[in-house]
């Protein structure tokens, strides 16, 4: 075990994938040189060389398009898109290509590349360095996404994705990137796609979230526990696939559900887990599913606190729960 | 000015890059078969026996010759109108109604259009319907062979309406950074369905756009089987020796549709048709087979009954395959059946029990 950060933990996996798998390269915009804007690749050039931690130039279709082509020819490449928000030139090339490769060739063609990418609020990015809009890419079949908020859960998730036969979007919770340390196993423990993780067990209401509004989630358990609220908090991991059973059960013993994310609630993931609630576990809600998310509006910079949810918000709207029943 | 850099080929310029003779009759029949093969689809889809098609007429010797001076290793990467480049490769006829008809025995399990097909025996990566994406593909794949020190090239087929999609500025730029062993096939046949080619582009050529990402362009006459040939094979061979990526312009025109589901009459006149028709790559073939002595008129009219007879007796075969199964819906959209398509599966199959999904 050894103490580390997020972006730590990532960089610390990333090394040891390559030194472990020759066919696992990286590619992306100044991760080499100069190891990643937010350093998550740093190292990595001076111990891999140019031919495998590849600076490319500023095109995001041009990133994913040739790391889908590296893939195809039996690389494991990880891309990395600087932001979240910049993923956009790539669309169509992960919506339209990559998530369809495997199904459109009847199977002949798998490409298995790893997106690797910042996001969402916090670090006062303003409309374009703040974005959680990871449900476009869980609206499209073929992609499994990802987003660990721990330390360790960076490591498993990410050697879980690496070793996968699918493309994965891995999403990195920027804000807390340094916010926290936490142990992290030195061998390769993986974490399985498609397992949820009971942060903490509670008896009152289910608190769902994942990333950076793990933080915030704990938080409110911790005061809603003063009130003699016992709130269960439940860090999915992992939004394709997504861990149905885990889902259900903790509202089965619970009755009462919040959602959490930063993304915006029309459409957001967090309609999906409500829909989710709605279809398997309807009879066993004491009061209204409730989601605590991000506006309906852009990103703001100066609004930032305004617009992210907060453990205050998480507070309140399990209280109300709790209080509806 | 804006021929500066560009390449013009001229049809033997090298000895060495000339179109092997003995060859000669063998690219012809494959030509014969894919207009004949194009010919018949048209019909079967007006008779509602295919649901679309896209011919390639026009194009035959653009893509043979370009096929013929690759090697069975180097990957293809298409657009949706190779048909030529996949028959050439070795793909059977029937492989391809299969794919048509998304039959039982359709390799890619009738999931995608017709003409949308991939064979990976013969390292012809699967189409998709999206302009241009195939090309930064294209160029990742030449990065890989490069890194695990195969002596292949990679070429990525498309048509003068891509040059004005992303992917192609952003692939020939990653090629001429990474100096990747691609060549860049455009196939401009001066339609981008209803748009001609001054469309798209205020250049002089579409093959000096290589120039500004310091990649050699070369125009070449791609109904001139040997021009074609030639310039291939010569962009092969600087790939190979460590020189970089080529894009070729071959210059052709589609005689027919976009595709069955267009109506070239809202846009084009048929007398432009009929001039373009004079320059048919089959018929100037044919002439130098006859003019070298090794063809005739009696053998061509016999290559053509047998090449239609072929042509309709595969396709009736195909046609009394079983369709695709069903539950097959759910599968390869990840290696493994998530837990929610096994639920969607098990859904529908108890739909199916019931009576209200039809088998």
């Amino acid at each position: 075990m050894t103490e580390l950060n997020i972006v730590q933990s990532i960089n610390r996996t990333l090394g040891d994938a390559m030194r472990r798998d020759p066919n696992v390269l990286l590619l992306g915009e100044d991760i080499g040189v100069n190891g990643g804007v937010f350093r998550a690749t740093d190292g990595l050039y001076k111990e891999f060389g140019a031919d495998r931690v590849i600076d490319t130039p500023l095109s995001e279709t041009g990133i994913i398009g040739a790391a889908i082509g590296m893939a195809l020819y039996g690389l494991k490449p990880v891309a990395e898109i600087q932001f979240l928000d910049f993923i956009y030139p790539a669309f169509d090339q992960i919506v339209s290509e990559l998530a369809k490769f495997r199904y459109r060739s009847g199977g002949q063609y798998p490409a298995h590349v790893v997106i690797r990418s910042p996001y969402g609020g916090g670090i006062k990015g303003g409309l374009y360095h703040s974005q959680s809009t990871e449900a476009f890419f869980c609206h499209t079949a073929g992609i499994k996404v990802v987003v660990p908020s721990t330390p360790a859960d960076a490591r498993g998730l990410l050697l879980s994705a690496i070793d996968d036969e699918d493309p994965v979007l891995f999403l990195e919770p920027k804000r807390i990137y340094r916010s926290m340390t936490g142990e992290v196993p030195d061998g390769e423990v993986r974490v399985p796609f498609g397992v949820a993780r009971v942060a903490r067990e509670g008896s009152d209401v289910s608190l769902f979230a994942y990333g950076a509004m793990m933080p915030p989630a704990l938080e409110a358990a911790e005061t809603l526990g003063q009130e003699g609220i016992s709130a269960e908090v439940v860090d999915l991991r992992s939004l394709v696939p997504l861990d149905e059973a885990a889902v259900i059960h903790s509202v089965e013993k619970t009755g009462r559900a919040v959602i959490v994310h930063e993304a915006a609630r029309f459409c957001g993931f967090g309609a999906e887990l409500a829909a989710l609630l709605a279809e398997k576990a309807l009879y066993s809600l004491k009061a209204p599913i409730v989601r605590v998310t991000g506006f309906d509006t852009p990103f703001p910079y100066a609004l930032e606190n305004v617009y992210l949810p907060n453990a205050g918000r998480v507070v309140h709207a399990a209280r109300n729960a709790v209080r509806a029943s | 000015m804006v021929d500066s850099g560009t390449l013009k080929v001229a049809p033997t310029a090298v000895e060495s890059d000339a179109f092997p003779p003995d060859a000669l009759l063998d690219a012809y029949r494959i030509m014969v078969l894919a207009r004949a093969t194009d010919e018949r689809c048209l019909s079967l889809q007006r008779q509602g026996r295919i649901g679309f098609y896209a011919p390639l007429m026009g194009q035959e010797a653009a893509q043979v010759g370009a096929s013929r001076a690759l090697s069975p290793k180097d990957w293809v990467f298409p657009a949706y109108r190779e048909l030529a480049v996949a028959l050439d490769r070795g793909v059977p006829l029937r492989t391809i109604f299969d794919q048509l008809l998304g039959n039982a025995n359709d390799l890619i399990k009738g999931r995608q259009m017709p003409n949308h097909f991939g064979f990976r025996d013969e390292n012809f990566v699967v189409a998709s319907s999206p302009i241009g994406t195939q090309i930064t593909q294209a160029v990742g794949a030449a990065m890989a062979a490069q890194r695990r020190k195969d002596a292949i090239v990679t070429i990525a087929f498309f048509g003068d309406g891509a040059t004005s999609s992303n992917d192609f500025h952003a692939g020939l730029n990653f090629a001429g950074v990474f100096r990747t062993p691609t060549i860049f096939f455009c196939q401009n046949n001066q339609w981008a369905i209803s748009l001609p080619r001054d469309r798209q582009t205020r250049s002089a050529t579409l093959a000096e756009k290589g120039l500004a990402y310091g990649i050699p362009g070369m125009v070449v006459d791609g109904n001139d089987l040997n021009a074609v040939y030639a310039a291939v094979r010569a962009a092969r061979e600087r790939a190979l020796s460590g020189g970089g990526p080529t894009l070729i312009e071959a210059e052709v025109y589609r005689f027919g549709p976009h595709s069955t589901s267009d109506d070239p009459s809202r846009y084009r006149s048929e007398q432009a048709v009929a001039a373009a028709k004079q320059n048919d790559p089959i018929a100037r073939l044919k002439q130098e087979l006859v003019t070298r002595g090794i063809w005739s008129e009696d053998l061509d009219k016999k290559l053509g009954e047998d090449v239609r007879r072929q042509v309709l007796q595969t396709f009736e075969a195909a046609e009394k395959v079983a369709p695709v199964d069903p539950r097959s819906i759910f599968d390869d959209v990840f290696a493994r059946l998530t837990p929610r398509l096994e639920e969607e599966r098990a859904e529908y199959d108890a739909r199916m029990h019931e009576g209200v999904e039809k088998p």
